[in-house]
C-alpha cells in the first residue's frame, strides 16, 4: 500500500474492517451497578488510523478491552470484517500502555516477538523473517538479544510494537502506548506509528488521552463523553497523509481541529 | 587495587584467621568438652571420608533429597491449580496456614506411629515439613501473576500447556524458589531430627551415639559434617536460582 | 471505574466464610475417615475423641505448665537473639570495613543447621533450657541479623550525607538514619524469626527431653496415647498460629502503615 490516503481505496466498498456497535458495559458488583459505557458506535474502513479519546475516567480502557476481546460487552457487538468476536481474536494484536508489564522478562526481545507467532504455527524460517522485518521496522534490529529490561521505556514499547506488528493483525489496538514514557521518545514513537501505518496499511485504532497526540496522529478522532460513555463526535481530521512533527503541530488547521476538540472534551468533562 | 585478589582476600582473610585461632587456642585443649581441632579434624578423615559414617551419609541425603523432591512436585501441582482459582484458595488457605503453623518436628513422632522406624516414616516426615512453604509460595506466586502479562497472553490466544510454560511457572518462579530455600533448611531439620529422634542409621543417628559413648572429637567431627552440608546445600540451591531467576535479579538491579 | 467499597467488603466476607467452610470440612474428613474405616481409627483416632483429649488438657496443669515452659524457652531465645542480632547489625551495617570483612563469614555461618548444635548443647547445658536457648538463639539470630543488614543496606546515601553535612556524629547517625530505615527489616526479621524460634524450642523438647510442649508429644507417642499425642500436635499448632498472630500485630503497631507491612516479605 502507497502513501495515497488510505480511506479512497478498494476497502470502501466491503464491510468496514472494525465495527463497533451499540457497545454497552455495565461491571456488576454484588448489590451494586456500574454502567461504564453507555453506547458507543463507529467503525474503520481497512487501512484506516483512528483516535479514540475522551477525559480521564472515560472508559477508554473498558473500550480497549472490549474491543480486544479481554472483556464481554453487556450488549451490542464488536465486528472483526463483517464477523462478530467471541474473545480475543487471531485478527488482533493490542500495545498496552504499561510497557514494563507487557513484557515477559524472562525472555530476550527476539523471544518475546517471537512467541505469538509459535502459538499462531508459523514455520521457523518465516517466524525469524518476521521477527527480524518488524524489529527492523521499529528500529531494533540490534537489541534482539538483550532482555527488556536492559532497554530504555522508548525501546521497550518499541519491542512491543514489534510483536504486535509480526502478529500480522487486520487491526492494531493500542492503548494509551505512550502515556508513561517521555516527551522526547514519545514524538518519536508517534512517528514511527505513522510510518509503520504508512508501510504495511494495517488498520489501527489509538486510544489516548492526550488530545494534541490524536490530532497529529489520526485520519479521525473518535471522542468520547465522560462515562457512562457515549460517542460525542467523530471528528475527521484534514491534515493530509504526511505529517511531522515540527510543520503539522504549527499548521493553524492542528491548532483549529485541537481547539474543536478540546471544547468538546470540556463540556464531556461537565455533562457529568 | 580493588582485583579479583582483593576480593579474595576480603571473602577469605576472616574465615581463614578464625580457623588458624581455633587451631591454635585448642592445640592443647585439656577440656572434655572441647578437644583440639587437630583431633577433630582427625576424627572426621577416620569417621566421615574412611571410615564407618561414611556410609551413614547416603542414606540421610537420598531420604532428603526423596522428601524435598516428592514436596516440591505436590507444591508445584497444587500450587498451580490453587493459585489459578479464587474460590479453592479460600476454601483451602486457612487449614493449610494452619497447619505450616505447626512446629514441623513434632509430626515426627505422629508418623513414627503411623508408618514405624523405616525410611518411609522418615521421607514422609520430610516431605510434610517442607511443603508448607513451597505450597504456599507457589500459590502465592502464581495468583499475583502480572495482569497485563496475562492479558497480553490472552490477546495472542497463548493457552494451555504453552501458557503455564511461558507465562505463569516462570513469573512465579521467584516465589517459588523461596519456598523452596526454606522448603530445605526446614528439609534439612528433619532429616537429622527424624534420625536423632528414632532411627538406625543415618548422619543425626551416628552423632548422637558420639555423644551418648562420650566419643567428643567424633562427635564434633559430626556436627561439622551438618555444618558442611548445610553450606554446601546453600551453595547449591544459590547456583540454581541464580540460573532459574537471572533475568529476575538483572531486573531488580535495574529497577 | 471499577467497583468500589461495598462489594469489597462481602468479597472479603465470603473469603473467610469459605475458609471456615474449608476448616469445618476437614475435621469433618477427619472425623469421618477413621469412624468410616478408611483410615484405621488405631494410628487416626476420629476428631472427638482428639477434641476430647483437648478438654482433658485444659484442665490439667501439666499441659499448661509445659505450654508455660515452652513459651518461656521461645520468648527468652528470641529476645537474646533480637537484641544481639540489632546491636551486630547496627555495629556492622555502619562500619562499612568490618562488615565487608565478615561478610563471607555470615554466608558461611548462617546456613550451618542449628540442630547440629544439639548434641553439643546436650554435653554442655545437659537436659536443660539452657541447652534449648542455644539452639532457638542460633537460629533465629542469623533470621534477624540477615534482615537487619538488608536493612542498613538499604540506608538512602543522601540521608547518610545530609547527616554527615549537618554534623551528626556517629551515633546519631544511627540513630537517626540508620535506625529508622532498618527498623521495618528488623521487624521482619522479627517476625520470621519468631517462628524459627518456636520450632527450634519445640524441637529441642522433643529431642533433649527439657519440658514443654514437645516434650509431652513425646511422651503420649511412647506411651501410644494418640488422641492426646495428636491434641498436643494441634496446641503446638496452635501456639505457631498466635505467634504468627502477634508479630504480625507488632509489625502493624511498629510501623503504622508503612508500604513494607502491606507487601510483606
Amino acid at each position: 500500500m502507497t502513501m495515497n490516503d488510505p480511506r479512497a481505496g478498494e476497502a470502501r466498498s466491503r464491510d468496514p474492517m472494525l465495527a463497533i456497535r451499540q457497545l454497552r458495559k455495565v461491571y456488576d458488583g454484588s448489590g451494586r451497578t456500574v454502567e461504564a459505557i453507555r453506547d458507543v458506535t463507529f467503525s474503520l474502513d481497512e487501512g484506516e488510523l483512528v483516535c479514540i479519546v475522551g477525559p480521564s475516567g472515560a472508559g477508554k480502557t473498558t473500550l480497549l478491552r472490549c474491543i480486544a476481546g479481554l472483556l464481554e460487552p453487556t450488549s451490542g457487538e464488536v465486528m472483526l470484517a463483517g464477523k462478530p468476536i467471541a474473545g480475543p481474536s487471531p485478527g488482533m494484536a493490542v500495545v498496552f500502555q504499561e510497557y514494563g508489564r507487557s513484557l515477559f522478562p524472562w525472555m530476550r526481545v527476539r523471544q518475546n516477538v517471537e512467541l505469538p507467532l509459535k502459538e499462531k504455527g508459523k514455520s521457523p524460517e518465516e517466524r525469524r523473517r518476521l521477527v527480524d522485518e518488524s524489529l527492523e521496522a521499529v528500529g531494533l534490529r540490534d537489541a534482539r538479544e538483550a532482555y527488556p529490561w536492559q532497554l530504555s521505556g522508548g525501546m521497550q514499547q518499541r519491542v512491543a510494537i514489534a510483536r504486535a506488528i509480526a502478529y500480522e493483525p487486520k487491526v492494531l489496538l493500542m492503548d494509551e502506548p505512550f502515556a508513561s514514557v517521555d516527551a522526547q521518545t514519545r514524538a518519536e514513537l508517534e512517528d514511527l506509528v505513522r510510518a509503520i501505518w504508512v508501510r504495511l496499511g494495517v488498520t489501527i485504532v489509538f486510544v489516548t488521552h492526550d488530545i494534541d497526540e490524536s490530532v497529529y496522529l489520526g485520519e479521525r478522532v473518535v471522542v468520547l463523553s465522560a462515562s457512562p460513555t457515549t460517542v460525542m463526535q467523530d471528528v475527521p481530521i484534514d491534515l493530509g497523509s504526511v505529517r511531522s512533527q515540527l510543520e503539522t503541530r504549527a499548521d493553524p488547521r492542528f491548532g483549529q481541529l485541537r481547539g474543536q476538540i478540546y471544547a468538546l472534551i470540556k463540556d464531556a468533562k461537565h455533562q457529568v | 587495587m580493588k582485583t579479583i585478589w582483593g576480593r579474595l582476600w576480603t571473602i577469605f582473610l576472616v574465615p581463614v584467621v578464625l580457623f588458624v585461632l581455633w587451631l591454635v587456642v585448642s592445640a592443647d585443649s585439656s577440656n572434655f568438652f572441647f578437644p583440639a581441632l587437630a583431633k577433630i579434624l582427625a576424627a572426621f578423615r577416620d569417621t566421615w571420608l574412611c571410615g564407618s559414617g561414611a556410609a551413614e551419609i547416603a542414606p540421610s541425603l537420598w531420604r532428603l533429597a526423596v522428601g524435598f523432591l516428592a514436596a516440591f512436585a505436590f507444591a508445584l501441582v497444587a500450587g498451580v491449580i490453587l493459585g489459578s482459582s479464587k474460590v479453592a484458595r479460600d476454601y483451602t488457605e486457612p487449614v493449610f496456614e494452619f497447619f505450616r503453623a505447626i512446629p514441623p518436628t513434632v509430626m515426627i513422632p505422629v508418623l513414627l506411629v503411623i508408618s514405624g522406624i523405616g525410611d518411609a516414616s522418615k521421607i514422609a516426615v520430610i516431605s510434610l515439613g517442607c511443603v508448607w512453604p513451597m505450597l504456599l509460595n507457589t500459590i502465592e506466586g502464581v495468583r499475583s501473576v502480572d495482569s497485563v502479562l496475562k492479558d497480553t497472553c490472552s490477546v495472542y490466544r497463548i493457552h494451555g500447556l504453552r501458557r503455564l510454560l511461558v507465562l505463569t511457572l516462570p513469573a512465579a518462579s521467584p516465589q517459588i524458589v523461596t519456598g523452596m530455600r526454606t522448603g530445605l533448611s526446614i528439609g534439612i531439620i528433619l532429616m537429622v531430627i527424624s534420625e536423632m529422634f528414632a532411627s538406625r542409621n543415618g548422619i543425626g543417628f551416628t552423632i548422637i551415639q558420639f555423644q551418648r559413648t562420650f566419643a567428643i572429637p567424633e562427635m564434633w567431627s559430626g556436627i561439622l559434617l551438618l555444618g558442611i552440608i548445610g553450606v554446601v546445600l546453600s551453595l547449591l540451591m544459590r547456583l540454581f536460582e541464580m540460573s532459574v531467576l537471572h533475568w529476575y535479579e538483572g531486573a531488580r538491579e535495574r529497577s | 471505574m471499577a467497583p468500589t467499597k461495598t462489594p469489597l467488603k462481602t468479597v472479603t466476607r465470603s473469603a473467610k466464610f469459605r475458609g471456615l467452610v474449608g476448616f469445618l470440612a476437614f475435621l469433618a474428613v477427619w472425623e469421618i475417615l477413621p469412624v468410616a474405616g478408611v483410615l484405621p481409627a488405631r494410628y487416626f483416632p476420629p476428631f472427638h475423641e482428639v477434641l476430647a483429649a483437648m478438654a482433658l488438657n485444659l484442665a490439667s496443669p501439666i499441659f499448661w505448665q509445659s505450654v508455660l515452659y515452652t513459651t518461656e524457652a521461645w520468648f527468652l531465645g528470641l529476645t537474646i537473639a533480637f537484641v544481639a542480632a540489632a546491636l551486630v547489625g547496627l555495629i556492622l551495617g555502619s562500619i562499612p570495613i568490618l562488615w565487608r570483612y565478615t561478610e563471607s563469614t555470615i554466608e558461611f555461618l548462617r546456613p550451618i543447621p542449628s540442630v547440629a548444635l544439639i548434641p553439643l548443647a546436650v554435653l554442655m547445658f545437659g537436659i536443660d533450657v539452657k541447652s534449648a536457648l542455644l539452639l532457638i538463639v542460633y537460629a533465629a539470630f542469623w533470621q534477624i541479623l540477615i534482615q537487619i543488614l538488608y536493612g542498613v543496606k538499604d540506608v538512602d546515601p543522601v540521608a547518610l550525607d545530609t547527616a554527615r553535612v549537618y554534623g551528626l556524629g556517629r551515633w546519631s547517625r544511627i540513630r537517626y538514619v540508620s535506625w529508622p530505615t532498618a527498623l521495618p527489616y528488623a521487624i521482619t526479621g522479627f517476625r520470621l524469626g519468631a517462628s524459627v524460634a518456636l520450632v527450634l524450642a519445640v524441637t529441642a523438647e522433643l529431642v533433649i527431653g527439657n519440658p514443654g510442649i514437645g516434650h509431652q508429644v513425646a511422651l503420649a507417642q511412647s506411651a501410644m496415647a494418640l488422641p492426646e499425642m495428636y491434641s498436643l500436635v494441634i496446641t503446638a499448632g496452635i501456639m505457631g498460629v498466635l505467634v504468627n498472630i502477634l508479630a504480625r500485630f507488632i509489625e502493624r503497631k511498629a510501623l503504622g502503615w508503612h508500604q513494607s507491612t502491606r507487601s510483606g516479605a
